[in-house]
């Protein structure tokens, strides 16, 4: 059961299900699909939550999950990891998730999309300016883009368009070049070579989840740190 | 020769000097910034944490430029606007 042929460079172009004007493709679907799961898993493993030492597997598994997510993001911002948590854990999880899935017969992951890897840095784009102006005030955030000298005001601008543009094409570039050499490797040599890059999709999936989680962290840090960063504090 | 093999044949051209050349650089900088950070964690493998997640950090912002080469060749041969132009004419 595959949906995408060779040709087809993202999900985007896939249309799965189609009545009159309303259009589903393969992106859109395989979204739904992860979230569902996300919350699908979430519920069961959240329901019968219970402090003490008798845990079941799923609390255990989330809970190991949570402390490693806020104990990098303490780490990386020497902040309390409270109201990033929410943030970065889902922006890594849901990323995550869908790559890891990229090894299941069928499944198109939705970060393989341009499109979705867009809205996840457009989030990040807006969740920048949120967080420095709630932590830190909007006339300390504003320094931040004269600093170090007034002469950086229109890098610092550019660089905030460019990071997001790096972050989008960075993780859409990965998932689909690993996507496009496993099934093009799929046409060539059919024969066990195509495990071992599923192996090294796996590990790259994971890897450019954590760095996008990671950067996303940082370029938070550095708005939210504006004493620090100017030299004051 | 006519428009299209042209078409078709520059495209292939520039997708192969694309990739080789952003790949060239790239590892040029990836090796530099791995061995760098390899003989950081031999003086101080307390640090290795943070060392290594700066590396990871540093190694993605290296790569992306590798990544958009990547992304321009695999456009010009799957998804060539150029080569979808001239085949609608």
């Amino acid at each position: 059961m595959e949906f995408m042929d060779l040709a087809d460079i993202t999900p985007d172009a896939v249309i799965f299900w189609q009545m009159g004007w309303i259009k589903l493709n393969l992106t859109i679907v395989f979204t739904w699909i992860t979230m569902g799961i996300l919350l699908a898993v979430s519920l069961l493993a959240t329901r019968r939550i219970r402090p003490g030492k008798d845990l079941s597997p799923w609390q255990n598994f989330l809970e190991a999950v949570i402390e490693i997510a806020s104990n990098q993001i303490e780490d990386i911002s020497q902040q309390r990891a409270g109201k990033y948590l929410d943030f970065i854990g889902t922006l890594f999880l849901f990323i995550a998730v869908s790559n890891l899935f990229a090894v299941i017969p069928g499944y198109v992951p939705p970060t393989g999309s341009l499109a979705t890897t867009s809205a996840l840095a457009l989030c990040v784009f807006v969740a920048v300016p949120v967080y420095g102006i709630v932590t830190e005030g909007l006339v300390q955030y504003l320094k931040l883009y004269s600093s170090p000298t007034l002469f950086m005001l229109p890098f610092n601008i550019v660089s905030e368009f460019t990071r997001t543009l790096a972050l989008a094409v960075r993780l859409f570039g990965n998932i689909m070049s690993a996507n496009k050499i496993a099934a093009i490797l799929m046409a060539v040599i059919p024969l066990v070579f195509p495990v071992f890059m599923h192996l090294l999709e796996l590990l790259t999936g994971f890897i450019q989840a954590y760095i996008f989680a990671v950067l996303a962290m940082v370029y938070i840090t550095s708005a939210t740190r504006v004493q620090y960063e100017l030299g004051e504090g | 020769m006519d428009v299209i093999s042209l078409i078709g044949m520059i495209s292939i051209l520039t997708a192969g000097v694309t990739i080789s050349i952003g790949s060239i650089g790239c590892a040029l900088g990836e090796g530099k910034a791995v061995a760098s950070s390899l003989t950081a964690i031999a003086q101080q493998p307390d640090e290795s944490g943070t060392i290594s997640r700066t590396l990871f950090v540093g190694l993605a912002m290296i790569e992306s430029t590798a990544i958009y080469c990547l992304v321009v060749a695999m456009i010009l041969i799957f998804a060539n606007p150029f080569w979808n132009y001239a085949l609608s004419r």
